[in-house]
């Protein structure tokens, strides 16, 4: 109960944390399905269709609900600590995000066992994924879901938009901020601006397949062109909201096992602005066999291509940052190194796809899979392990084991290089993606095997992780308040895991990486920016949990009313949308309760500071 | 710049190793990195010199990594605080300028690449001009000069420039020759898309659909022949002679055309295209573009029986497509046997 209706910023990082581990847990059984469907030519482990259900839930699951909510853990987890807060700017939104992304992603799931899960590939395109040739409800789970879990993402995003700008601790300019505090900043900004675009887009297949409309129908006047543009404005930006955290995480941890500032902060900053605007610019990259016509590939290659070097810039800086260091390899770091080369090669096929002749003949190729791959595994899961091992301790007061936590880097990194490595050679040799199986002689049948194999070590890797927990989590929780000694910024100031105010007192931030800057200067602790004072909370409430479950009533309803059921009943719930009334009457009137009921929260009082 | 100099230096043996790797890598018939015509060796160009640009910069980033992280471990009992450097303006510049300049280089000929591909021959009198429609999940090519319309396999005279027409009547496809060239999507009407290439060298290659279309997408192949220019003429004839040619025996030739040709075609008889065209479907190179035609057995199987395989059950062969099971349509397996063995003898040479 305490969690359904906890609205603490640090509770809730636990909450996106363990419904991220679930769904990434979910997304990569179904990878590991599909690598055993291709491990030989002409397997028949899986059914076509199955095979294409798996792929489309492995990415939409991988994307949405694996790990953006990780992201979502961390940034939750950190940021108030980062910038000297004492929770985000709107709790009660905060809970509510959670909730409906967590109500989403069931929902989508679900299809697995109501009737046929999604099968146009998570990009959906039309008409493939109209109910001309999509049968079941599939398609409609993900729309419906997606918009559901997407609603969370959005208000998240506005959240750290707002405690960023308005929540920072006195002194703390915003080039004084931490790096992943920046990366958050212009993270949520992106998210700001892309998600009203597959907002749009959701609403519109959802109304093409529910309601007979006809935006991507040819018959009907519509185009299947517009939605591969509407998907990518939002689809392109989306790949920097998953690789941006990450680079804030790299920028955290290796200074802090190199024992040396970030260096280049200003341009790291300058590059991660730059890098969020040419994000906006380059969607028709992933269009560019479409038949857009020279002009516009010819744009789109060379825009694709500037997103290189600020790219380079950060990668530079982070190695500089080692330069002249004291670098020291716990788990943490050595996610963060690994993340450096993996990711550079990562970089390095993006800018090749980005030569859209030469694209021609990638895309839609193992050769993309790949590049893919080495951006978002090994670059943002590599970075999120980072993350997670380095602010463990902060969260959980508990260190990670670190002899299980090498095991975990040196299992995962190699069977990542395993799997993904060869497949750019599978692609560059004919084989095509999203296909169920293949012929035999056409010499990728060794690759394959290798890559399934590579696949198995992953798995391994991700399983001596959650043993790594378990064992962790039986142990006394005494991590130090600065359990890696080195701590450079604000949240290792405070004990782990910080009390439920964060800060007794708010500091008063001096300079760059706050923390080190005491330290250096002979100081044990922060120099307060306030006396000691009566500190205002924000109450606990269900309401959040209940509009969202308000509103995954509502999608269901609105989802199944064109049907025909067996029973008169349900039939008559269903298709006078009783179903859908319900749930929206549980999600406004939970609206309306909160607005009618003025809740002034409670204070924890100046005595009670002292006495713990 | 000790380490980069190193990295020149190892660099020059490094791609030339990985110039033979890619040329060894995969069936000629069948890869990117064996281009068999100008198209694809465009995009094999740009490849090459983008692959090299990244490789230079692969291995400074990796030299320097592995510098650092030997060179500056830490080591026991160190412990001066370093030096807490803010940055370096010269450096900085540096490795923003570099990039710059690569991606220029890279940049110019991808620009002129893009405007050489768009190109699309559609007005050239020399050139062949082929509609290419994708249907789940087959490909039917027609022949627009000449009046003619076969499916699965392509058949160009070697060397010809050929312009296609792209199109589909149910969902989006991808039109992709690998060894030939680049893939190109075909849309619904409205958003037709064009391109060309030719392939100077006679021979088969193989080709795929690149767009996620259905269960079957995987299966979605076919063929593209390269001929002499007299035997394209001569195919390109006996294809317009309108007689077409029905099994011998009466009934079931009257089943055929009955259940059969009510989706397909053969010489002038019926043109509905539902179904692929099987004029002269015996001298193909696959049934149903993924059963391969080899009468040795080594890579397939004779037509005869790999028709026999797709008659039986269209559906085990390609899950998802369109066509009845001739058991459904009423045909026996006698006349299913029968059918097959007409159609393996039914060719054009
Ligand atoms: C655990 C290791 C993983 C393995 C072995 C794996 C494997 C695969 C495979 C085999 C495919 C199908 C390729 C195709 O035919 O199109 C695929 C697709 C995909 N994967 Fe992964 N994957 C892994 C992790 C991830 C992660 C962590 C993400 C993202 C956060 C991700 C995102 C995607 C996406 C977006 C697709 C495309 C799905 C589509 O075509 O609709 N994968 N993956
Ligand atoms: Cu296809």
């Amino acid at each position: 109960m305490d969690w359904i209706t906890t609205v603490d910023h640090k509770k809730i990082a636990v909450l996106y944390l363990w419904a991220g581990g679930l769904f990434f847990g979910i997304g990569g059984f179904e990878a590991l399905l599909i690598r055993w469907q291709l491990i030989k030519p002409m397997n028949n482990f899986l059914d076509a269709q199955t095979f294409n259900e798996l792929i489309t839930m492995h990415g939409t699951t991988m994307i949405f609900l694996g790990v953006m909510p990780i992201i979502f853990a961390l940034m939750n987890a950190v940021i108030p600590l980062q910038i000297g807060a004492r929770d985000v700017a709107f709790p009660f939104l905060n809970a509510l995000g959670f909730w409906t992304f967590l109500f989403g992603g069931l929902l989508l799931n679900l299809s697995w066992v109501m009737g046929g899960a999604p099968d146009a590939g998570w990009t959906a395109y039309t008409p493939l994924s109209s109910t001309t040739y999509s049968t079941t409800h599939g398609v409609d789970f993900y729309t419906i879901g997606l918009q559901i879990a997407g609603l969370g993402t959005l208000i998240g995003g506005i959240n750290f938009l707002a405690t960023i700008i308005t929540m920072r601790a006195p002194g703390m300019s915003f080039m004084r901020m931490p790096m992943f505090a920046w990366t958050t900043f212009i993270t949520s900004a992106i998210i700001l601006f892309a998600f009203p675009a597959i907002t749009v887009g959701l609403v519109l297949l959802t109304f093409d397949r529910i309601l007979g409309a006809n935006f991507f129908v040819v018959g009907g006047g519509g185009s299947p062109v517009l939605w591969q543009h509407i998907f990518w404005i939002f689809g392109h930006p989306e790949v920097y909201i998953l690789i941006l955290p990450a680079f804030g995480i790299i920028s955290e941890v290796i200074p802090t096992f190199s024992r040396k500032r970030l260096f280049g902060y200003s341009s790291m900053v300058f590059a991660t602005i730059l890098i969020a605007f040419l994000g906006f610019m380059v969607w028709a990259h992933h269009m560019f066999t479409t038949g857009l016509g020279p002009v516009a590939n010819a744009l789109f290659s060379v825009s694709t291509m500037l997103i290189a070097v600020p790219t380079g810039i950060k990668i530079f800086n982070w190695l500089f940052t080692m330069w002249g260091g004291q670098v020291r390899f716990p788990t943490a770091n050595l996610f963060a190194v690994g993340f450096i080369p993996t990711f550079t090669m990562g970089g390095v096929t993006g800018v090749m796809l980005a030569s859209a002749p030469a694209d021609f003949q990638f895309h839609d190729t193992y050769f993309v899979v790949a590049h893919f791959h080495y951006v978002i595994v090994g670059g943002l899961v590599l970075g999120l392990f980072a993350g997670l091992h380095y602010w463990w301790p902060k969260m959980f007061g508990r260190m990670l084991s670190e002899r299980l936590g090498k095991w975990t880097f040196w299992t995962f990194i190699l069977g990542f290089h395993l799997t993904f490595f060869l497949q750019h050679f599978l692609g560059l040799m004919g084989m095509q993606r999203r296909v169920f199986t293949y012929l035999p002689n056409q010499q990728f049948d060794l690759l394959n095997l290798v890559s399934t194999i590579g696949a198995g070590l992953m798995g391994v890797g991700m399983i001596i992780f959650l043993v790594n927990i378990y064992l962790t989590s039986r142990r006394p929780a005494d991590a130090a308040a600065d359990p890696w000694e080195d701590g450079r910024t604000l949240e290792w100031t405070i004990p782990s895991p910080p009390p439920e105010y964060n800060f007794k007192q708010t500091p008063l931030v001096r300079g760059i990486d706050a923390f080190w800057k005491e330290k250096t200067a002979g100081h044990k602790a922060m120099t307060p920016a306030e006396p000691v004072g009566s500190i205002h909370m924000p109450s606990a409430t269900i309401l959040p949990f209940l509009m969202s479950v308000g509103i995954f009533i509502a999608g269901l309803g609105f989802m199944f009313s064109r049907d025909e059921f067996r029973s008169p009943l349900t039939g008559f719930l269903f298709n006078n949308y009783v179903v859908t009334a319900i749930g929206l009457l549980i999600t406004f009137g939970s609206m309306l309760a909160r607005s009618l009921f003025d809740d002034q929260g409670w204070h924890i009082e100046p005595e009670e500071l002292e006495g713990r | 710049m000790r380490i980069t100099g190193q990295a020149v230096k190892r660099l020059l043996p490094v791609t030339v190793f990985c110039g033979f790797l890619l040329a060894g890598c995969g069936r000629e018939d069948l890869s990117v990195l064996r281009p068999q015509g100008p198209a694809a060796e465009s995009s094999f160009g740009l490849m090459k010199l983008s692959i090299s640009i990244m490789i230079v910069v692969l291995l400074i980033v990796f030299s320097i990594a592995a510098y650092v992280i030997i060179r500056f471990r830490r080591k026991a009992g160190q412990n001066e605080i370093p030096e807490q450097i803010e940055g370096s303006f010269k450096l900085e510049v540096l490795w923003t300028v570099i990039p710059l300049i690569l991606v220029i280089v890279l940049a110019i000929p991808t620009v002129k690449a893009v405007f050489a591909a768009g190109d699309d021959h559609a007005n050239d009198k020399d050139a062949i001009k082929v509609k290419v429609t994708g249907h789940q999940y087959w490909w039917e090519f027609e022949y627009t000069d000449y009046g003619i319309t076969t499916a699965q396999d392509l058949i160009i005279p070697a060397g010809k420039d050929i312009a296609f027409e792209l199109t589909t009547t149910d969902v989006l496809h991808s039109f992709w020759v690998p060894s030939l060239s680049g893939k190109m999507d075909t849309n619904p009407d409205g958003t037709t898309n064009r391109f060309s290439f030719s392939a100077p060298n006679e021979g088969v290659y193989r080709g795929k659909c690149a767009e996620l279309c259905g269960p079957s997408h995987g299966f979605m192949e076919f063929k593209v022949k390269s001929v002499s220019e007299e035997a394209f003429q001569e195919w390109l004839g006996k294809m317009k002679a309108p007689v077409a040619v029905l099994p011998e025996d009466p009934a079931l030739a009257e089943k055929f055309r009955a259940q059969c040709l009510s989706c397909h075609a053969v010489g002038d008889q019926n043109d509905i295209g539902r179904g692929p065209n099987l004029t002269g479907i015996g001298s193909r190179e696959s049934v149903a573009g993924i059963l391969l035609n080899d009468e040795t057995g080594v890579e397939g199987a004779s037509v005869e029986e790999n028709l026999k395989t797709w008659l039986r059950d269209p559906e085990s062969v390609k899950p998802g497509n369109r066509m009845p099971n001739p058991k459904d349509l009423g045909l026996s397996d006698t006349e299913i046997d029968g059918i097959a063995e007409y159609l393996a003898n039914y060719k054009l040479d």
